[in-house]
Formats: C-alpha cells, sequence, structure tokens
C-alpha cells in the first residue's frame, strides 16, 4: 500500500500507531502477572505492578545500631552507619524518629531525640547518632523513613511454588499430574484419527458422506453432555476416576477436531502420488503408513499442537474424571481454582502459580506457531 | 485528449534492487501505445507507474504538461483494465460499473445515463443484473473494459487483458479492442503485452522494453524492418530472425560481407566506411527473407534437418553448427516436398540483410 | 503403580495396539478371509476392498459412539428421570424441566448466556478484523499477530487469575493494585469499585476475558481471508477512486463474508461452552451465571443429575441451529 502513489505518511503512522496500541492493550494483562510472579507479597499490595518499573516510594522501619556499636570521639559517644545495612540506591526523602510523625525531617536534617541524643539521617541511609553520654540499650533507635526505592525483583515466589516441600499447594506435583494426563491424551487420538480420516478421505464407501457430516455434527457438540453418563459408565465398568479415565475421556472428546483437520488435509494430497503407489503393487495399509502419514505431518503436528493446548489448559474434564476427594491426581487448572479461594489475597503466589501453569503452553505457542495458525485454518477459510 | 511524457524515469526497489532506468518517453494523443517484452523486463511495472499503483523513485511524469508523481490514481484521470479483468465478485455488473462513478457523487441520471449507453456499444445490456460468476470469460473481459469507458477517462491503462482468454476467443477480442480504438480517436491508450502479435496488430507506436531500459521505440513496420539492435532484430518477427557469424570484405554503398566460415558471401545495402573492413558482424537475415540462391553466389549452404509443412508456407530447420547453436531456420512460400536431408544454398536480397556489430545494427551508428 | 509408568504404559499399549490392530486386521482380511489369488482372486480383492474402510474406521467409530453419541442419548433420558438414593432412577417425564424453568437462578443464566451470546461473538470477531488489517501490511505485523494471538494457549483459568488482577479492588486510602480501578480513581472517580460484584456491568467484565482471547483466533483465520482477497479487485478500488475506508468496507469486507460467517459461529459455540471463567472468577454469584456453570453446580454440587441433564440438553438445543448450519454447508461443499 506504501508503494502506491499519494499514499499520505499520516496514514501509514495511524496504522502503526493503532496497531501498537491495540497490541500494547492486549499484553497488558500477561504482562502484570508476570511482573506480579516477581514482586514479593508487600510490593504488589502496596502499588500496582506497573509502578514497579520504575521506582517505588516505600514508608519503611529501620533500626540503628544498638549501644554495642557505639565508638567515643571528641568526647562525644557516636554510633555510625548505614540503615539499609549498605548504602544501596535507596534515596530517604523524609523521616521520623516515632510511628506517629514519620516525616518530621528532611534528608540531611539533625533530630534531637533526647537533651542528649541526636541523629542524623542522609538520604542515602547513612546515619550519625551522636550522645554526649554513653549509649545503652542494645536495639539501637527505630527510624521512620520514606524512601525511594528502585525496581527490586525476586525469585523468591517461584521458589516457594515449585521447590518448596512444605508449600501443600505447590505446583510441582500438579505440574507433574498435568504432564501425565497431556501427552497420552494427545498421542492416542492421533493414531485412531489418522486411519479414520485416512478412510474418509480416500476410501470409497457407502455411507462416507453421511459419516462425514456426522463428524462435522459432532464438532459441535458440548462435552458438557457427556459428563455423567461418562462418569457413570466410567464407574461401572470399574474405571472409576483417575487416569485413564481421563485419557479415555480426552480421546474420545478430541476424535472429531482430528478427523476433521486430517481428513481435510489428507483430501488435499495429490490424487496421482496414491495412483502411483497402487499401480505400482502398494496395499491401501501400505499406501497409508509409507506415503500418507509422513505426507500429512503438518496436519498431524497441528492437531497435536491444539490437543496438547486443550488437555494441558483443560479444568472440566479434569474436575469430573480424574480428581477424586485425596486430591493426589490435581492437575495445575484445578491448583489454580482453589488458590484462587484460599489464597486469592497472595497474589505473589497466586501470580507465580498461575504463570507456572500457563508458561508451558505459551512456550509451546511460540515454538510451534505455524501449525497451530494452519490447523486453524483448514476448513475455516471460504 | 491527454499527451503523456516520462523524462528519466527510474524504478528501484528497497534503494537497491534496479528494474527500470532512463526510460523517455512521448505519447501523443490518441496514440495506442504498446509496451512489450520478454518477461520480467518491467513493461507492467512501467503501466502501474503510469496508473499510480507503484511510486516512481526518479524522473518525471505528466500528463497534458501536469505532474503526476506525487497524484494518488484517482485523480490521474486514467481507468484501468487488468490481466484478471478485477471485477468485485459480489457486485453486479450494473453496480460494478457503477462503483467508480458513485464514489465520484455522481447523479443517479448520469451514472444511468453512462450505464446504458455502454452498455450497449458493449452489447452488455442483457447482463446487467448478472453477477460475475456467471459470466463468461469473454463477457467478463467485456465488463472490465466498459467499467473503464463508463468513466470518461483520459488515458486507458490495459494490463495484458488478453492473456486469460484463450486462441480463438483472444482473436475475437483483439479485433473488438481495435474497433474500439477506431471509435475512439481522441483517447490515448497504453497497453501491456509479451504477444507480439498483439503489439503489431494493435499499435500505433511500440515501445520494445529489455535489460531495465527501452530497446526501440517506432511504429510496428519500424521495428520490423529497421530494428535498431539485435535484441529488437530477434524480438519482433516470428520465427526469430537468424544471425549468421561474418566478416566484412568490401566496405562502402553497398557492404559485402562473408559468411559460413568464409565459404559464402552476401551483400547487404548498408553503407560502411572503409575503417570498418576486416571487422566482425552479425548478418541477419529473416527467415521469410531467405531464398534458395541462385548462381554462383551464396550466403548459406546446409542440409536441411527438419522440414515443417505448414501448406501456405514450409519452415525448413537446416542442420546446426554446433549442439548448442540455434538452427538456421527459413520460411519458403508454398508447398515444398523433399526437401529433407537436401542439401540447399540459401541467399537474400540486399535490402533485406540486416548487419550488427555488438549488439547494434551498422545502419544506426 | 507410578503414574508415570502409567502413563508411558498407557502410550505403548495405546500406540502399539491401534497399530497392531490395524496391522494385523488388515494382514487377516488380505490373507485369510479375502485371499487375493487363487480362482476367487478378483472377487476377493474387491470384497476386502469394500471391507477395508470399516476396518480402518472402527477404532474411532467406536470411540465416538461411547464417548460422543452415547453419551447425547444417555443425557436426554437422565433429563427425563429423577435420581433416587441407592443408584435407582424414576422416569418423570418433563418434571425436571419444569422445575428447572421455576428457578430464577436458570432464566439468570439465560439470561447472561444470551448477552454473552450477542457480544462476545460481535465483539471478538471486530477486534480481530480490525487486527488483522492493521497487520496486514506491516513490516512488524507478525509479531503484532503472535501477540494478540498469544491468550489462546492460555488456559481459561490463567487468564480469570490475569484478569483478577485487573480488576482487583484496593480500600480508597491504599495504592490501587488493579489496573482498572487505578485509571478510574486517576479519571476522577470517587471510589474503587469491586468491579466484579456490580450486578450488569459484571457481566461485560466477565466477557472482556472471553472477547481478550478469542479476538486472536478470530484474527488469525481473517487475516488469511484477507490475503485469499484478489489483490487486483482492491487496485480496481483505489483507480477507481475509493479511499481506505471505502475499500475496507465496501470492497474487502463482503468479499470474506463466508469466513466472517464462520468466525462467528465457531466463537458463538465456545461461548456456550465457556465455564472456567465464571467458575473461576465469580461461580455465578452476583447475578453472573451462565448455564454451563448452572449445569456444574447442579450435577456436582446439588448432584441433581435430573436438572443437571436437562440444562446440558438446554445447552446442546442452543447449539443445534449452528450444528445444522455446519453439517448442511459441509454435505454442499462435498457435492
Amino acid at each position: 500500500m506504501a508503494s502506491i502513489a499519494g499514499t499520505k505518511s499520516s496514514l501509514v503512522w495511524a496504522v502503526h500507531l493503532s496497531l501498537l496500541a491495540m497490541v500494547l492493550l492486549w499484553l497488558f494483562p500477561t504482562a502484570g502477572l508476570l511482573v506480579s510472579s516477581f514482586r514479593t507479597g508487600d510490593q504488589i499490595a502496596t502499588s500496582g505492578w506497573w509502578k514497579s518499573l520504575g521506582d517505588s516510594e516505600q514508608n519503611l522501619t529501620l533500626r540503628t545500631g544498638g549501644a554495642a556499636e557505639q565508638a567515643e570521639k571528641d568526647g562525644q559517644f557516636v554510633i555510625e552507619g548505614n540503615l539499609f545495612g549498605e548504602p544501596g540506591e535507596a534515596v530517604i526523602s523524609v523521616w521520623g524518629t516515632s510511628s506517629r510523625s514519620i516525616s518530621d525531617y528532611q534528608a540531611g536534617d539533625t533530630a534531637d531525640l533526647s537533651e542528649t541524643e541526636k541523629v542524623t539521617v542522609q538520604a542515602n541511609g547513612d546515619y550519625t547518632m551522636i550522645n554526649s553520654e554513653a549509649f545503652s540499650g542494645g536495639r539501637g533507635q527505630r527510624i521512620f523513613v520514606t524512601a525511594e526505592t528502585p525496581p527490586e525483583f525476586t525469585l523468591k515466589n517461584y521458589n516457594y511454588v515449585l521447590f518448596d516441600p512444605s508449600n501443600r499447594e505447590g505446583m510441582a506435583k500438579a505440574f507433574f499430574n498435568t504432564l501425565t494426563v497431556t501427552i497420552p491424551a494427545t498421542i492416542i487420538p492421533i493414531l485412531v484419527a489418522a486411519f479414520a480420516a485416512y478412510a474418509l478421505a480416500w476410501m470409497d464407501f457407502p455411507g462416507r458422506a453421511l459419516l462425514i457430516a456426522v463428524v462435522v455434527g459432532l464438532l459441535v457438540v458440548p462435552l458438557q453432555l457427556a459428563l455423567i453418563p461418562l462418569l457413570k459408565l466410567h464407574n461401572e465398568i470399574g474405571i472409576g476416576k483417575g487416569y485413564l479415565g481421563a485419557w479415555l475421556a480426552h480421546t474420545g472428546f478430541g476424535l472429531p477436531l482430528a478427523i476433521y483437520l486430517l481428513r481435510n488435509y489428507m483430501v488435499g494430497l495429490p490424487r496421482d502420488i496414491i495412483e502411483n503407489a497402487k499401480v505400482d503393487g502398494a496395499t491401501d495399509f501400505q499406501i497409508f503408513t509409507k506415503i500418507i502419514l509422513p505426507l500429512s505431518f503438518p496436519a498431524l503436528a497441528s492437531f497435536a499442537i491444539f490437543q496438547f493446548l486443550w488437555t494441558w489448559n483443560d479444568l472440566l474434564v479434569a474436575l469430573v474424571f480424574l480428581i477424586d476427594s485425596t486430591g493426589d491426581t490435581t492437575v495445575m487448572t484445578k491448583q489454580i481454582v482453589e488458590l484462587l479461594g484460599t489464597r486469592g489475597g497472595n497474589w505473589e503466589i497466586l501470580a507465580t502459580s498461575a504463570f507456572v501453569s500457563i508458561a508451558v503452553p505459551l512456550m509451546v505457542f511460540f515454538a510451534m506457531q505455524k501449525y497451530l495458525v494452519r490447523g486453524l485454518l483448514a476448513g475455516s477459510v471460504k | 485528449m491527454a499527451n503523456l511524457k516520462l523524462t528519466n524515469v527510474e524504478k528501484t526497489y528497497s534503494g537497491s534492487v534496479n528494474v527500470l532506468n532512463n526510460i523517455n518517453l512521448d505519447i501523443k494523443t490518441g496514440e495506442l501505445i504498446v509496451f512489450v517484452g520478454p518477461s520480467g523486463c518491467g513493461k507492467s511495472t512501467l503501466l502501474r507507474m503510469i496508473a499510480g499503483l507503484e511510486s516512481i523513485t526518479g524522473g518525471e511524469f505528466t500528463i497534458d504538461g501536469e505532474r503526476m508523481n506525487e497524484m494518488p490514481p484517482a485523480q490521474r484521470g486514467i481507468a484501468m483494465v487488468f490481466q484478471s479483468y478485477a471485477l468485485y465478485p459480489h457486485m453486479t455488473v450494473r453496480d460494478n460499473m457503477s462503483f467508480a462513478l458513485k464514489l465520484a457523487k455522481k447523479t443517479p441520471e448520469e451514472i444511468d445515463a453512462a450505464i446504458t449507453k455502454v452498455a450497449d456499444t458493449l452489447q452488455l445490456t442483457e447482463y446487467l443484473d448478472r453477477l460475475p460468476k456467471a459470466l463468461s470469460g469473454g463477457q467478463r473481459q467485456r465488463v472490465a473494459i466498459g467499467r473503464s469507458i463508463v468513466r470518461d477517462p483520459k488515458v486507458y491503462l490495459f494490463d495484458e487483458p488478453l492473456s486469460n482468454l484463450d486462441a480463438a476467443l483472444r482473436v475475437a477480442t483483439r479485433i473488438e479492442i481495435a474497433q474500439l480504438k477506431e471509435s475512439m480517436p481522441d483517447s490515448t491508450m497504453v497497453y501491456v503485452t509479451h504477444d507480439q502479435v498483439e503489439a503489431m496488430t494493435l499499435a500505433t507506436r511500440i515501445v520494445v522494453l529489455a535489460n531495465k531500459g527501452i530497446a526501440q521505440v517506432g511504429s510496428p513496420l519500424d521495428l520490423y524492418e529497421r530494428p535498431e539492435n539485435e535484441f529488437v532484430a530477434q524480438f519482433i518477427g516470428s520465427p526469430a530472425m537468424n544471425l549468421l557469424a561474418g566478416k566484412i570484405v568490401e566496405t562502402g554503398d553497398v557492404t559485402q560481407v562473408s559468411v559460413n566460415d568464409g565459404k559464402g558471401v552476401i551483400s547487404a545495402n548498408v553503407p560502411t566506411t572503409p575503417d570498418l573492413k576486416g571487422s566482425a558482424v552479425n548478418v541477419g537475415i529473416r527467415p521469410e527473407d531467405m531464398v534458395p540462391a541462385t548462381g554462383d553466389n551464396y550466403a548459406f549452404e546446409s542440409k536441411v534437418e527438419i522440414s515443417e509443412a505448414l501448406g501456405e508456407v514450409t519452415q525448413v530447420y537446416f542442420e546446426r553448427q554446433t549442439p548448442e547453436s540455434s538452427p538456421v531456420i527459413a520460411k519458403l512460400q508454398g508447398i515444398h516436398r523433399d526437401v529433407r536431408s537436401q542439401i540447399m544454398r540459401m541467399s537474400a536480397e540486399p535490402a533485406k540483410v540486416h548487419l550488427f556489430a555488438e549488439g547494434k545494427s551498422l545502419l544506426y551508428r | 503403580m507410578h503414574p508415570a509408568l502409567q502413563a508411558v504404559l498407557t502410550i505403548v499399549i495405546g500406540v502399539g495396539g491401534c497399530v497392531g490392530y490395524f496391522y494385523f486386521s488388515n494382514q487377516f482380511l488380505d490373507k485369510v478371509m479375502f485371499r487375493a489369488s487363487g480362482p476367487n482372486a478378483g472377487r476377493n480383492i474387491s470384497r476386502a476392498n469394500m471391507i477395508r474402510p470399516w476396518l480402518f474406521l472402527f477404532p474411532a467409530l467406536a470411540a465416538l459412539s461411547v464417548y460422543l453419541a452415547y453419551p447425547v442419548i444417555e443425557t436426554l433420558r437422565l433429563s427425563l428421570t429423577e435420581r433416587l438414593p441407592g443408584n435407582e432412577s424414576r422416569f418423570v417425564g418433563l418434571q425436571n424441566y419444569q422445575n428447572m424453568f421455576n428457578e430464577p437462578k436458570f432464566w439468570e443464566a439465560m439470561r447472561n448466556n444470551m448477552m454473552w451470546l450477542l457480544i462476545v461473538p460481535a465483539f471478538s470477531t471486530m477486534f480481530g478484523l480490525l487486527a488483522a488489517q492493521l497487520s496486514d501490511r506491516v513490516r512488524w505485523g507478525n509479531l503484532a499477530k503472535s501477540l494478540i494471538f498469544m491468550p489462546m494457549a492460555i488456559s481459561f483459568v490463567g487468564a480469570a487469575v490475569i484478569w483478577k488482577l485487573v480488576y482487583d479492588a484496593r480500600p480508597i486510602d491504599q495504592d490501587q493494585i488493579g489496573v482498572m480501578n487505578a485509571i478510574y480513581l486517576f479519571f476522577g472517580g470517587t471510589e474503587p469499585q469491586n468491579w466484579l460484584t456490580i450486578p450488569g456491568w459484571n457481566n461485560i467484565f466477565l466477557m472482556a476475558v472471553l472477547v481478550w482471547i478469542q479476538t486472536g483466533f478470530a484474527m488469525v483465520i481473517l487475516s488469511a481471508a484477507l490475503r485469499g482477497i484478489p489483490e487486483e479487485t482492491v487496485e480496481a478500488a483505489i483507480v477507481d477512486g475509493a479511499n481506505p475506508f471505502q475499500v475496507f468496507f465496501k470492497i474487502k469486507v463482503p468479499q470474506i463474508m463466508g469466513t466472517i460467517v464462520v468466525v462467528w459461529t465457531t466463537i458463538t459455540i465456545v461461548v456456550l461452552k465457556v465455564f472456567d471463567i465464571v467458575f473461576a472468577m465469580t461461580n455465578g454469584q452476583w447475578e453472573t451465571q451462565v448455564l454451563a456453570n448452572y449445569m456444574y453446580d447442579k450435577l456436582f454440587r446439588a448432584n441433581d443429575w435430573g436438572i443437571g441433564s436437562a440444562s446440558a440438553m438446554i445447552i446442546m438445543l442452543l447449539v443445534s441451529p449452528i450444528l445444522v448450519w455446519n453439517v448442511y454447508n459441509a454435505r454442499k461443499e462435498m457435492q
């Protein structure tokens, strides 16, 4: 479009800016979660995450050193040091000596603590306490400061959520459980569907059109309808709640999409190659394994991505077919729901756990986006 | 009425890929100019630059003296017929033709009158309420042309409009376009094609594009009889002109050239100066100008390898000198039986012999 | 047995079983039942070829029948029965439906679902179309599309957490950590709102989450459709004098109308099934109940299989028009 004569550059800029605005709008919520997972609970509770990327103003309660650190200088007793331990990048703006008046003094001012004691606090946290008499009391003086602290991030949350054994709501176990559900549930439907798709694509038999219509129809059926009957069935045949039930359910629910995607793709394979193979003497089975399957790889990959994301992100099937009262087989989506209830206020745990649960799908998404897009497009563009 | 002028026009993509430069062209009102050339020579690009669908990297383009480089397509007073017709598939023929007029805020009466008149001329009246998919290729083509005429533009641009038609339809439509031009003597048309027959039959002047520039501009017969370089010489005329390697032995008003490794000699009505004696030249003789030699002077002697009897002419392919060279071809009038494997001696009239040195015709040094 | 081991074993058995079944059944068909040699070779081969498709289809058909076809019928049956203690059930006809229609929560769910059905597909498709067009000719278009598409990879529950943070409310004297309240206060709001509890508006805020997710889906498909529009029709329109907006609405959109309809209907189906978002964010409180959540509630909290199944049938009913439309189109394409 830009090469067309007379295109105003203002139009081009408008397009860029609107697109940028839209992208930022879409990214913003997820970015919030990601950034929050790296902040401590206090930080999250006290300031919006967008502020964490710049300096934030915090009210802190710090202590000077105790009497044990005093030194004698020029007849005075002096305790010196830095309220932060070491001068860092924090900048104190105002401070006070009592919790009721925390902004009495500016940085650099000197406060009278008593008739004989004085304390001076500098902007970088250095302090000097001077007493004409010896200090007593081992715990030092509390100083209330308002400081601008630079952005500070931590991996503590991830540590806790993933690795801390004392964390009963830890994600590590749920992570492996989710993996355990997802992988078989992705692999098994592929094979079953591939054979069926080949039959529907390249074999001629009465009722083929009807079956294809049935598959298209089943694509739409909401899986809510299947929950109770199947749960009953599983209980009756002894599978009960567990991994096997979940695998079978996911396979059943994923088959319509698998057959649809694979069939669409297989129909597009060049007829000549298949006919050539038949003339060369290959059986249908050989044609399927040696020609169709390898050539259908893009479609197989597309469906695999789809199914992987779908089963990883699933909640309902897990709730119904997998998770029992022991909670041993809990998956990450369920964990998040639990956390929303029990730890709704602890955003640092919630954000981190949520992010752990979406990290793998995001990685798969970015790595295999091409196949996911191709899968979506199959049969959708008219 | 529109005079188009291109001055030193250049097209470069992304700062480094140059596809056209040094394009200088003066198109007068009422001409039908044809851009022709091998694929990739930039003829469509040049047309699109005139239309405003491609930007002009360098040089100036004016219509009636007014600079057009920055003018958007809709304001240049042009209409374009695309190779694929580009009919709006979701609109009826009537809506397709009235789209531009509606955008230009013409009154419904004006629009109606214009469409009725054009539909009449192109015999589209009974199709006005059909969708493009219900029309044949030829009918769609006429709608595309009708869509242009309705706008009464200063310049008509055609981008290979006949390429998508089958052979018979192509001939019929070609004639229709020629008749259309006759009925609009004051309209300027620029036409792009790769088919030299279309170029030769439709053009008032032909612009041959090659090697990122203009190889020659001239009337069809100009290009046929007086090609300025080897490229044009071999591009126009089918089968292509034969080029035989030779050496000038006599200079003067009539030049004598030895060919066929010295075994043959031929005269050409090309004046040369004495300093050219002994220089290497390519002798160009069109297949239709090759005649069997009379007497002892012949230019070329070889065995006939293949003979194609087309009834009206017999095309004779001589044995190649080397496996890579193209065979010399002669077009003999009428039916010649039993020429296969004959050894024949061929010559040509001096007036029909062209001489080329370093690719350029000696007539135009 | 350790689940991981169980998983690996299942994969091996599943894949091996499949391959084994297909291989051996084919062998059986070709070598034993209808041998391709001897006096009846020709007839045998064609008989084998008639049976073979069914061999290929059998596992899939079996799974589909058990996991999708049978449940539809069974749910229908359950919706006409009442569950009694001791795993018994009693046929009660349309009693369950009547009870359901008498519950205000059901009608709340229906009303909300109607709103969801009107708003979410419309906005997702619109935003998707906008994103598709904007990113079409831009050099960084692919990156932009990736980022807008990304929410589709996130689970609904994850999205619920993300948006709960956006909607968070703190007391007035503290800093707001939810961006909506921050913006609201910045532009002159007096008090931070608990967005998800405001009746009426809270539905919109829940829908925003699904729109956020589905826009990427719409964008990907519509982007491909836009690319499929013949370039020359756009150029012809430009030469005819159309400005970019006229080109978009009069030339481009009409040509992709078919795809727009497909996108719209597909998102509609997703909307009817949406369960996780409402479940995780409000659980149907503050008048946000939707059918899918209502059904879950009845089935697993109230243990009322009768009404639960009835509500599942209502969902099925709402989905049926699209089902019929899709099947109709599929058959038309195959003629």
